[in-house]
């Protein structure tokens, strides 16, 4: 039985954040607080809006609420031989379907398979006048209006309140082994970007502590004939490993004070940085333990054309992601007030002026 | 002020004040005012609606958009940006007193790059030119529309393209990086990276799909992908499309994603046998198209389980391709059903619904009753493994009456697919063709914030005005409205 649809008594919180000119720090299962810039508001709890309002294996598609605790998710997927294949990360006990779309991260295989926004259907959201709409829908192919549903994710819930999320999902590979390989971090940029334009399985690469870590995964035969063409030694049960890298339960992350997540073209050599390097998704995203100041690292990267967030450690309160350039700025506050005339959600949460 | 042929302001000092000026920007040739030089431009790919421009504008360069925009914007004289014209919702329908602008001369690939698996274009890059130059490195672009011949980039992001490969490869939200695009305002925008994201907002995935309302593209960074190690497609024969139907789910159910999983039903596949000799079964009520690619050993695997479940589904017979030929052939057979169903009936009209997989049985069975009813064929292509349907209604646009029927019949077919929880278009765009359906699938509040949306990038609404998204007004005389709750939308408005 589905749980009771809190959907009125959330608008009825918005209404009244708008009436009374108070803002709104929405929460879910509260994983992903440490993200972004400190945001002040009256706490929205969503995590009672919960419950998979319909899964229909065969459609590919599942629509819940966006209290939905993530592991109920994954479990009735699990069920049914299907998975998440953008595969979230966690970051704690209780993470819910809302935050993880509105927070947008995705996990190892995503560089393969695609993001947590190329999963996304449809959505129903709570705009900042207390509207409920909905956009996108149930179906894979919907080009009707602007694709608003994909607009939420990664907007930190700035532009609405999420009620429901319908996703794309997919089957579980009927196989899954991971190569390991000794060598230099360049030979691993090197060496996972090859692979781009070569046919094989491989859906998860990264570089940690000397080691090139490679899984590959379909069909049993598949995979074999994989291991045979790439070489490296062979972990049946890696789950575990990627499990660790996804989830930040390494050690390299256990040493943080300050963690950087720089994005950058997978193929751009090691960074002289000083700090310890961990390379995730074939090495487009890679994670920096360093001392050095956000500024600075942002100018290095953006040499190379890529970004940057202060992930983990430091304050809060000044910039976290990178600034925008001037011009995108104002298409970013002028489409915040078409959701949120009144700026009550998240304020401040990706940048102060937002 | 003179009211043109469809009712926009016509200034005829502005208009001098604007080709004065647009010669002054460019070459006397890229610059078209006579009626035999903007009739090319009067319509797209859907031509039952046509109108000429006041004058097409071919720039080549970057800057040379720029300051058009700028100039139009000061003039306040709108702009309709337009690739190949293959469009099928009239989304590069001119406007009479506004500027066509043509990215036609915006053609080449400015950059391969292997090691990131990834190509720059400039928007008039046609889509099948992508693959064709990324295959020296083993790459290609993953989304094929079947006007991959012909249609470009710039209009394939403008639209959200899909193809027949959309259920594992995605549309084209799911393949590009990165766009530079010109504002109403001629400021240029650097929207997404060639990383596979950017701070700030998904502008991307806003920019994918939004027809040309919100800026003008005029660069597109693409994914490659990997040429997979092996492809096969499968033929398969049905005497009953519910059979064929049912098989596209089994498929699914067992964990299987093929590339491309298409369907004709008997009309379709007659029509598209009879112009390219795919070798179709000729007596079959549908057929099933289904591709597996991957490595090979996969590729052996599932064509093993595809052909169990196929034959379990009742399937009267399972052909696969010999040779790479072969499957050409079976694909041309599918790419050509359009001009195909074009050959056998004076005009037709093709619809663009999707809905969930599981309602086609209902839906084929009501879209059936309503042919009758309506007196009007239907040949029905199908992409299967997604649920878009594209019911070809095939009508004589010089019989009296028949067009309006026509109409009405794809107005209650797009309704359906609404109903049953899918949309009015799954690939081919709202435009102009299907601006008051608009109405039925989203209520006023919805419609609103798409305006807004369109106010963030254009706040003085000169870009492709009047397409995509309908005014309130609008749908209040469209009259077929989303009832959501029992509540009428509108109910803020006057009726007619």
């Amino acid at each position: 039985m589905l749980e009771r649809d809190i959907s009125e008594t959330l608008q009825q919180q918005v209404h009244n954040a708008v009436v009374n000119g108070a803002p709104l720090k929405i929460e879910g299962g509260n994983s992903k607080t440490f993200l972004g810039r400190e945001t002040h508001g009256q706490v929205l709890d969503v995590s009672g809006h919960r419950g998979i309002v319909e899964h229909d294996p065969r459609e590919l598609v599942l629509t819940a609420r966006s209290g939905t605790p993530l592991k109920e998710i994954e479990a009735a997927l699990a069920d049914a031989g299907q998975m998440l294949a953008f595969e979230p990360p966690h970051f704690g006990e209780a993470p819910t379907l809302g935050g993880t779309i509105a927070c947008g991260l995705s996990g190892p295989r995503r560089p393969y398979c695609g993001s947590a926004r190329d999963f996304v259907l449809g959505c129903k959201l709570i705009n900042g006048k207390g509207e409920i709409l909905r956009f996108g829908g149930q179906v894979i192919k919907n080009v009707a209006g602007y694709d608003v549903s994909r607009l939420m994710v990664g907007a930190y819930g700035t532009l609405g309140v999420l009620l429901e999320i319908s996703l794309k999902v997919l089957p579980r590979p009927a196989a899954s082994y991971t190569l390991v390989q000794e060598c230099t971090p360049a030979e691993a940029i090197s060496k996972m970007s090859r692979l781009l334009s070569q046919p094989v399985p491989v859906d998860a690469a990264c570089y940690h502590a000397g080691h090139c870590y490679l899984r590959v995964s379909g069909s049993e035969q598949a995979v074999k004939h994989a291991h045979a063409h790439l070489g490296g030694e062979m972990i049946e049960k890696s789950e575990p490993f990627w499990h660790a890298l996804r989830e930040h339960h390494l050690p390299f992350f256990g040493s943080a004070n300050l963690l950087y997540r720089v994005i950058v073209k997978p193929a751009t050599p090691p960074l002289e940085i000083s700090g310890e390097w961990l390379l995730d998704w074939g090495g487009a995203q890679r994670w920096l333990v360093s001392d050095e100041p956000l500024a600075l690292i942002c100018e290095r990267i953006a040499t190379v054309g890529g970004h940057v967030t202060q992930f983990r450690g430091g304050e809060n309160k000044g910039e976290i992601f990178q600034p925008l350039a001037a011009p995108m700025l104002v298409i970013h506050q002028r489409l915040k007030s078409s959701f949120d005339p009144n700026g009550i959600f998240n304020r401040g949460r990706i940048y102060a002026n937002l | 002020m003179l009211a043109s042929e469809d009712g926009l302001p016509c200034n005829r000092d502005v208009h001098e004040d604007l080709l004065r000026k647009l010669r002054a920007l460019l070459p006397s040739e890229a610059v078209l005012t006579d009626k035999e030089d903007l009739r090319p431009f009067e319509c797209d790919g859907l031509s039952v609606y046509r109108r000429l421009p006041l004058v097409v504008v071919l720039p080549e360069t970057i800057t040379q958009v720029q300051a058009i925009m700028r100039l139009c914007h000061a003039l306040q004289v709108p702009v309709v940006a337009r690739g190949a014209g293959t469009g099928l919702s009239g989304g590069a329908l001119p406007l009479s007193n506004g500027v066509l602008l043509s990215l036609a001369k915006f053609k080449r690939i400015l950059h391969i790059d292997p090691e990131n698996a990834m190509a720059t274009l400039q928007p008039g890059v046609r889509n099948l030119a992508i693959s064709e130059a990324a295959a020296a490195y083993g790459l290609y672009y993953a989304p094929d529309p079947s006007s991959q011949i012909a249609c470009t980039i710039g209009g394939n992001v403008a639209e959200n393209s899909g193809g027949v490969h959309c259920l594992k490869y995605g549309l084209t939200v799911h393949n590009i990086l990165m766009l530079k695009v010109v504002t109403m305002e001629g400021e240029l925008l650097t929207i997404g990276s060639e990383t596979l994201d950017s701070p700030g907002y998904d502008l991307l995935a806003l920019m994918t799909g939004s027809e040309g309302m919100l800026a003008v593209i005029v660069e597109v960074t693409v994914k490659l992908l990997a040429k997979p190690e092996r492809t096969q497609v499968l033929l398969v024969a049905f005497d009953n499309v519910f059979k064929a139907g049912e098989a596209v789910g089994a498929i699914i159910a067992a964990g299987i994603i093929p590339a491309g999983l298409e369907m004709m039903d008997r009309l379709a596949i007659q029509a598209a046998e009879d112009y390219a000799h795919a070798g179709y079964p000729r007596d079959a009520e549908a057929i099933l198209l289904c591709e597996l690619d991957g490595p090979n050993a996969e590729v052996s695997e599932h064509i093993m389980e595809v052909r169990e479940i196929l034959q379990q589904s009742g399937a009267t017979e399972v052909r696969t391709a010999a040779n790479e030929a072969e499957r050409q052939l079976f694909w041309k057979g599918r790419k050509s059903a359009f001009p195909a169903v074009g050959r056998i009936s004076p005009d037709y009209y093709c619809m663009d619904g999707t809905i969930p997989r599981r309602q086609l049985p209902h839906v084929l069975r009501q879209i059936s009753l309503w042919s009758e009813e309506y007196c009007l064929p239907v040949a029905n292509v199908f992409h299967a493994g997604d649920g878009n349907l594209h019911p070809l209604i095939l009508f004589d646009a010089n019989k009296e009456d028949e067009l309006a029927r026509t109409e009405e019949f794809g107005q209650r077919i797009l309704q359906l697919c609404v109903e049953v929880g899918g949309s009015i278009t799954g690939e081919h765009g709202v435009g102009m063709e299907k601006i008051n359906q608009m109405c039925i699938q989203f209520k006023a509040p919805e419609l609103n914030q798409f305006h807004a949306i369109k106010a963030a990038f254009d706040p003085a609404g000169l870009l492709n005005p009047g397409k995509a998204v309908p005014t309130l007004q609008r749908c209040a005389e469209f009259g077929a409205m989303h009832v959501h709750h029992g509540q009428l939308p509108h109910a803020e408005l006057e009726r007619f």
